[in-house]
């Protein structure tokens, strides 16, 4: 008898407000950014999980997939980063209200 | 721990034929298992989030993501687990860290200064209210998940998960990979005209080009610095763009504030000769 399921998605929720909390709370851009790669790390937790407990491989390919888009989400973001970072010397996300109306 | 796992996983199948004792020994590793690498990465997520430093808060995501990648072969999903080393751990914090170092912004951050009031309050008490609400719906509640194997089974395959990912990706999933390679060359494209410099003020892409504008473009720090010049410089390029103008960027799509190469000044007169051919 493996650990159940239910156990791996508790603490996927977990892990997934954890990091939407770093999100709400932290105000440096990169910091922002690993904690949406940590809620993405939750997200194919449970994937994997639903994987294992109905014995389908679609989860895991869903997780293939998810992995890709986040190397190129952390791609484009970083490049922002850098590209914002040579206009104005620091990071924090709250600077940036170019577009406030 | 994760010869431990590896040799869980490779007797994993032998538990059906053996007795009641190897099962209960098995389980238990399972178990001890899963805790370490429960709290080892809810150490790390919250390491993520209350570190000053962002280099502390990269290794504490390195952490995490070793534990998840422990909780994969846990669940039989060895190939994700490489996958998860190789790419999160090897390729995106490295990434990470290569930003923070190149940009130098491994300093701490202060946290006295709350621009939003109440932010730090609020966003705790929706967040845990959220947690709790999935808790109570996913203990207290059944729920159809679906009918087992739509895609193809994930054990039991001849070679293992890898040829039964390996099955999924390039059968079912072919038309998904295809958009997915589409999706990387497109971030590739985009991180190379974001990252690229502005360009000089020889060439005629600046056509309100100052002479101190590569000063500005190399050394941003000093010259471009300082606070509240946003809004001056938006109504300039939008105004130089209404004009009809060719803007410092405007053939690449970026807006001049990202390719930093606009300087704020006033506002160019619209007369029709000033246009550079």
């Amino acid at each position: 008898m493996s650990v159940p399921a239910s156990w791996y998605l508790a603490l996927s929720a977990v892990v997934f407000s954890i990091g939407a909390l770093g999100v709400l709370v932290r105000r440096n851009v990169l910091v922002m950014f690993m904690c949406v790669e940590l809620m993405l790390n939750a997200a194919n937790l449970a994937l994997v999980t639903f994987a294992r407990q109905l014995n389908d491989i679609g989860g895991e390919a869903l997780v293939f997939f998810v992995l890709v888009v986040a190397a190129a989400e952390v791609v484009v973001g970083l490049g922002i980063v850098v590209a914002i970072f040579r206009r104005r010397r620091g990071t924090t996300a709250d600077d940036l209200h170019l577009m406030k109306g | 721990m994760s010869t431990v796992v590896t040799v869980v996983a490779s007797i994993g199948p032998l538990a059906h034929l053996a007795g009641a004792g190897l099962l209960g020994v098995v389980s238990r590793v399972d178990f001890a298992t899963f805790w370490a690498c429960a709290v080892i990465v809810v150490v790390g997520a919250v390491g993520v989030v209350v570190s000053r430093n962002p280099v502390h808060a990269a290794l504490m995501l390195v952490m995490t993501l070793f534990a998840v990648a422990v909780l994969f072969i846990e669940q039989h999903a060895n190939f994700l687990a490489a996958v998860q080393v190789i790419v999160y751990a090897g390729a995106i914090v490295v990434l990470f860290l290569f930003v923070i170092m190149f940009l130098g912004v491994d300093r701490d951050e202060d946290v006295n200064q709350e621009p939003l009031r109440g932010q730090r309050i609020l966003a705790p008490v929706l967040v845990v209210l959220g947690l709790a609400g999935v808790l109570v719906l996913g203990i207290g509640a059944h729920w159809a998940v679906g009918a087992p194997s739509v895609v193809g089974p994930a054990r039991g395959q001849p070679g293992g998960d890898v040829a039964a990912l390996g099955r999924a990706v390039f059968t079912v999933y072919l038309f998904p990979f295809e958009i997915t390679a589409g999706l990387l060359v497109i971030a590739v494209v985009g991180a190379v005209v974001l990252a690229r410099r502005p360009p000089t003020a020889g060439q005629d892409e600046l056509s309100v080009g100052v002479p101190g504008d590569q000063v500005a473009g190399s050394d941003g720090g000093t010259a471009a610095g300082t606070a509240g010049e946003e809004t001056p410089a938006g109504t300039d390029a939008h105004a130089t763009d209404a004009t009809g103008q060719p803007g410092p960027a405007g053939d690449v799509g970026v807006s001049p504030e990202l390719a930093g190469s606009s300087e704020p000044q006033p506002v160019p007169q619209p007369e029709p000769h000033e246009v550079a051919p």
